[in-house]
Order: C-alpha cells, then sequence, then structure tokens
C-alpha cells in the first residue's frame, strides 16, 4: 500500500505556465534589487557616466563637431547593455555554478532556456533604466541636440538591437558552462575591443568597410550606427549602411542567435553533465 | 613583513597568469589595452585628421598608456580582499597566518604592477613604432622618469590599501569599488586631456589628485615639450614635482595607514573577515 511518504506530488504548473513562471522567477531577483539595494545608482549610473565624459572631453580638447559628443553619450548608454550581456549573462552560470545555484536549475523541472530569458528580461529591464539615465543625464550636462528621423524606425532599431544582444547573451552564457575562470578574462577581454570595433565612441564608418562588415557580428555596432543615423543631422552623413538594411540585419542576427543559444545550451548542459562539471568549482 | 610582500607577489603573478597557456596570457596581455588605447587614437585621428606627431598626441597616449597603472594596481588590491574573501575562502587563512596582511595586499598590488608593466610597454612601443608618438629613448630623461615612476607605484599602493581596507567593511558592490574608483579619477586627473578642459568647478578635484602631478612627470621625463605645450602645471618646475608627489605620497601613505587600521578593527569586531555574501 502507497504511503503517503511515497506519494509523488504532481507539479502545479508545467508547460508554457511552468516556462512562464520560471521566467518570471529568475527575472525577479534582477528588478527587486533596484529597489532594496540602493548603492546601484552611484556603481551604475553615476561612475560609468564619469567615465562617459572622460571620452566627452577628449572630444571637447580637441574641437570635435558637437555631433560627435551626441555619439559618445549614446555609446556611453548602449554599452550599458553590452557589459550588462557581458557579466550578467554570460558570466552569469560560472557564477551560478561557483555559489552552488545551477545544480539546482538543472534538477529542478523546468527549463534552462527560461532562466536564460527571465535572466535576460530582467537584464534588460534593468539596464534600460541605467542606460536612460546616462543618456538623459549626459545630454543635458552637454547639450546635445538630438534630430529625431523617425521614431517607429528608432523604436524599431533599439527593440531588435536588444533582442539580438541578449540572444548573443544568451548564447555566451550557454558556452561558458564549460569555462572556468578563464570565463572571467574572456568577459574582461570581450569589454575594450568590442568597444573600439563596434564605435562606441566613434562612428563606424571610420573603420574601412571590411573591417566594419566584420564587426556587425556584434549587434552593438550596427544598433550604435543605426541609432546615430537616426537622432542627429548628420548621423545619416557619417552611417555605415541604409538604416533599413541595418535593422533587417538586426532582425537576422536576434533570430540566429536565439536559435543558436537554445541549440548550444541544449548540447553543452549534457556535455557539462556528462564531464561533471556542473558542481565543480574551479575558481 | 618582507616574506609576506615577497609570497603575495608570487601567489598574485600566478592567479594573474596560470589562467591561461603563456602564449593565450601573452595575447592577452597584448590585446587588451592596445584596443583601449586604439579608441583614443581612433577619436583623436577623427578628429585631427591624423595628426599623430603632435604634442596633443603625446600627451594622451602616455596619459592613457601609464594610467592603466592605477586601475590594475588600485583596483587589484581592492579586488583581491573580494576574491580572498568571497570566491577561494582564504581570507581568514591569511588572517590565521603569522602574515602581514598590509604587506600582502600591497605584494598583491605588486604583481599586478608587474603583469601591467608589460602592457605598458607593449601600448608605448606600439605608438613609437606605428603612431609617430615622440618617445625617443635617447632623449628621455631616465633619472626622473624611474623616481616618477617609483613613487607613482608607492602612492598606488597607498591608494589601493585605502581602497582594500574599505572592501573588508563593504559587502554591496565591492567588487566594483576598486574599477569604479580608478574610472573616475581618469576623468578628474587629466589622464588624457589637459584640466584646462574640464570646467572650472571640477579642475579643483583633479589638483588634488596626486596621480595628476604623477602622469604630468611621467609624460614630461619622456616628452619633455608638454611641459610647456599646456599651461596645467607649467608654473611647477620638475624638482618641485617630485617634491610635491612625495609629499602626497606619504600623506596618502598615513590615510591608508589609518584606513587600514579602522577597518581592520571593525571587520575583526564584526565577524566580517570570512563573510561570503554571494553578492
Amino acid at each position: 500500500m502507497e504511503s503517503n511518504r511515497d506519494r509523488v506530488t504532481p507539479l502545479r504548473h508545467s508547460g508554457w505556465r511552468l516556462f512562464a513562471r520560471t521566467v518570471m522567477a529568475r527575472a525577479y531577483p534582477r528588478l527587486i534589487m533596484n529597489v532594496r539595494e540602493k548603492w546601484w545608482v552611484v556603481f551604475d549610473i553615476v561612475l560609468p557616466l564619469v567615465g562617459v565624459c572622460a571620452y566627452v572631453f577628449v572630444y571637447r580638447a580637441n574641437h570635435a563637431p558637437a555631433d560627435l559628443i551626441g555619439f559618445v553619450i549614446i555609446g556611453g548608454a548602449m554599452s550599458a547593455y553590452w557589459m550588462n550581456v557581458l557579466w550578467a549573462m554570460g558570466n552569469q552560470l560560472f557564477w551560478e555554478k561557483e555559489t552552488g545555484n545551477l545544480a539546482l536549475y538543472i534538477m529542478a523541472p523546468s527549463s534552462m532556456m527560461a532562466i536564460l530569458l527571465g535572466m535576460a528580461l530582467g537584464g534588460m529591464v534593468t539596464t534600460t533604466l541605467r542606460a536612460a539615465s546616462i543618456l538623459v543625464i549626459g545630454s543635458l550636462l552637454f547639450d546635445v541636440r538630438f534630430t529625431i528621423a523617425s521614431v517607429p524606425l528608432l523604436a524599431a532599431v533599439f527593440v531588435l538591437a536588444l533582442v539580438a544582444l541578449y540572444g548573443m547573451g544568451m548564447m555566451f552564457a550557454s558556452m561558458f558552462l564549460l569555462l572556468g575562470r578563464e570565463g572571467w578574462h574572456l568577459v574582461n577581454l570581450a569589454q575594450e575591443p568590442v568597444f573600439l570595433i563596434s564605435g562606441t565612441f566613434f562612428p563606424i564608418r571610420s573603420f574601412n568597410f571590411w573591417v566594419a562588415a566584420g564587426a556587425s557580428i556584434v549587434p552593438l555596432t550596427l544598433a550604435l550606427d543605426a541609432i546615430r543615423q537616426l537622432s542627429f543631422s548628420t548621423g545619416a552623413e557619417l552611417g555605415f549602411l541604409d538604416v533599413r538594411t541595418e535593422v533587417m540585419a538586426l532582425a537576422g542576427l536576434g533570430v540566429a542567435f536565439l536559435v543558436a543559444a537554445r541549440h548550444l545550451l541544449h548540447q553543452l548542459e549534457r556535455l557539462a553533465v556528462a564531464e561533471g562539471r556542473l558542481t565543480e568549482s574551479r575558481a | 613583513m618582507w616574506t609576506s610582500l615577497r609570497t603575495a607577489t608570487w601567489l598574485g603573478w600566478q592567479i594573474e597568469s596560470n589562467w591561461a597557456s603563456p602564449a593565450l596570457f601573452a595575447l592577452y596581455s597584448i590585446i587588451k589595452p592596445l584596443t583601449s588605447a586604439a579608441i583614443l587614437v581612433v577619436m583623436f585621428g577623427m578628429v585631427t585628421q591624423g595628426n599623430f606627431g603632435s604634442t596633443a598626441f603625446s600627451y594622451m597616449y602616455i596619459g592613457n598608456a601609464f594610467y592603466m597603472y592605477v586601475g590594475a594596481v588600485m583596483a587589484g588590491m581592492a579586488q583581491a580582499v573580494v576574491d580572498d574573501r568571497e570566491r577561494f575562502r582564504t581570507l581568514k587563512s591569511m588572517y590565521v597566518a603569522p602574515v602581514n596582511i598590509p604587506m600582502y595586499l600591497v605584494g598583491r598590488g605588486v604583481a599586478r604592477f608587474l603583469t601591467t608593466t608589460l602592457s605598458v610597454a607593449i601600448t608605448i612601443a606600439f605608438g613609437v613604432a606605428f603612431l609617430q608618438l615622440q618617445v625617443s629613448p635617447s632623449e628621455v630623461r631616465w633619472g626622473t622618469f624611474l623616481m616618477a615612476l617609483s613613487l607613482g607605484i608607492a602612492l598606488l599602493a597607498t591608494m589601493g590599501l585605502t581602497l582594500a581596507s574599505i572592501v573588508l567593511v563593504i559587502a554591496h558592490n565591492s567588487w566594483l569599488v576598486g574599477e569604479a574608483v580608478a574610472a573616475a579619477l581618469f576623468l578628474f586627473c587629466g589622464a588624457v586631456f589637459p584640466l584646462e578642459v574640464l570646467p572650472w568647478w571640477v579642475r579643483p578635484v583633479g589638483y588634488l589628485m596626486p596621480v595628476t602631478y604623477w602622469l604630468e612627470l611621467v609624460r614630461r621625463s619622456l616628452v619633455g615639450r608638454v611641459a610647456t605645450e599646456y599651461p596645467t602645471l607649467a608654473a611647477f618646475s620638475d624638482l618641485q614635482l617630485v617634491v610635491l608627489l612625495a609629499m602626497l605620497t606619504v600623506a596618502f601613505g598615513a590615510i591608508a595607514a589609518a584606513t587600514f587600521c579602522r577597518c581592520d578593527r571593525l571587520a575583526r569586531e564584526r565577524g566580517l573577515i570570512d563573510r561570503t555574501t554571494n553578492y
């Protein structure tokens, strides 16, 4: 006769409902931290803004055109997303492994894809708050004049850029499952080189066509170029490709990264389980 | 005391470099600083039509190259506390062992200094070879340069110790403190542009920062002409800058010692030495 202890409690939620609840549960800590811990204002807005100001003053010291200062502010705001993708997506599963959460995620009757999506959504909302603050304060401080060519197109570029960036982050997260502390160094290495090749602080057109085209694999490149073209009077003449082409390319990148993330996650999760790397600490 | 310093330097070097093969580590040491400098080079080249032979370029390039030490040494020492306490969980063992903790932290800073020296040397060599950077070994005033470098490293060690002490007693954002302060100083100390470009009400912050004088002394010893090109510190002779820097280093050393004593006592009282926040 079956005892109470042997009886398996059925899952209260399954299918898409479980998926959605997992997404919300993983996004929650990333959202609530903004309320519980106020120092993020200093560390995520004030100090990055100070760093962006240094680049603005480099232009000012060399009497650069005013729009380039706006380019720096946009670059500084968008770079917040790249940092979030690197540290809070790419490297996140490594930290989860270090703190013992990763094994729990794998054991839980939910999808890892939902966990990554929750991380991405939470990170997106939080980073948008930070990026918007940098944009508004930076623009006011340096009297940046925007000339918006098309609001719907600008919104489309922004949304597609976030999908592509966080899709890439989800892909990184899967790949980094197999890495130890070298993952930290690789993430560190993906900062300045990407800021350089994506033209975070200058128009990407400063490079030749093929370098810029190669750099476009990082969604930040096309996103910055398109946003600048749509936001400044000189944006189009300093632009790399036609904005509509960039929108299509961003959409393609978004789809490609999400599909790759799903595939990689499945493969690497299996490999990590087989090699027993989910609970090891290689700090 | 010296054993603590020596051992910590060796340990720091291992932590910094043994995560990859020597070849990959060398590549890492080259790519990061060069791309960081390249961002400024492209910005400068775009607005000046590639006038890399100018004094303005030397000012910016050398300032940026040597500023790497500020981030590496200061942030490295603060990060050492976070790593040892939170990741490796060895800080309590350090405290139990007969280790001089301040010297241990300075040793970790020395390790970062050594790895960064490779990056700085490569960046300067790249500038000379490909970007008309006006640094000629025969014209460098080596005595002034070495004195400036030594004083600067001592100064950064004191600033790093102050930050590391503060990290001992804070839980949140502790891993960001070093890099955040280094990023802020980048703006205020005129590393890549003269202080005159800053609004008048911000400039005093730059004049209070010893890193401002250190970078000026390094620039002058490498390219003499920058001293007369910008009015920021033109009124100061090299000797005056050395004396000023030495005095500020002593002052910051006193601040670091006092901060460490205070924070160390607080951390012991509150049981923070073996705290794991998972933040």
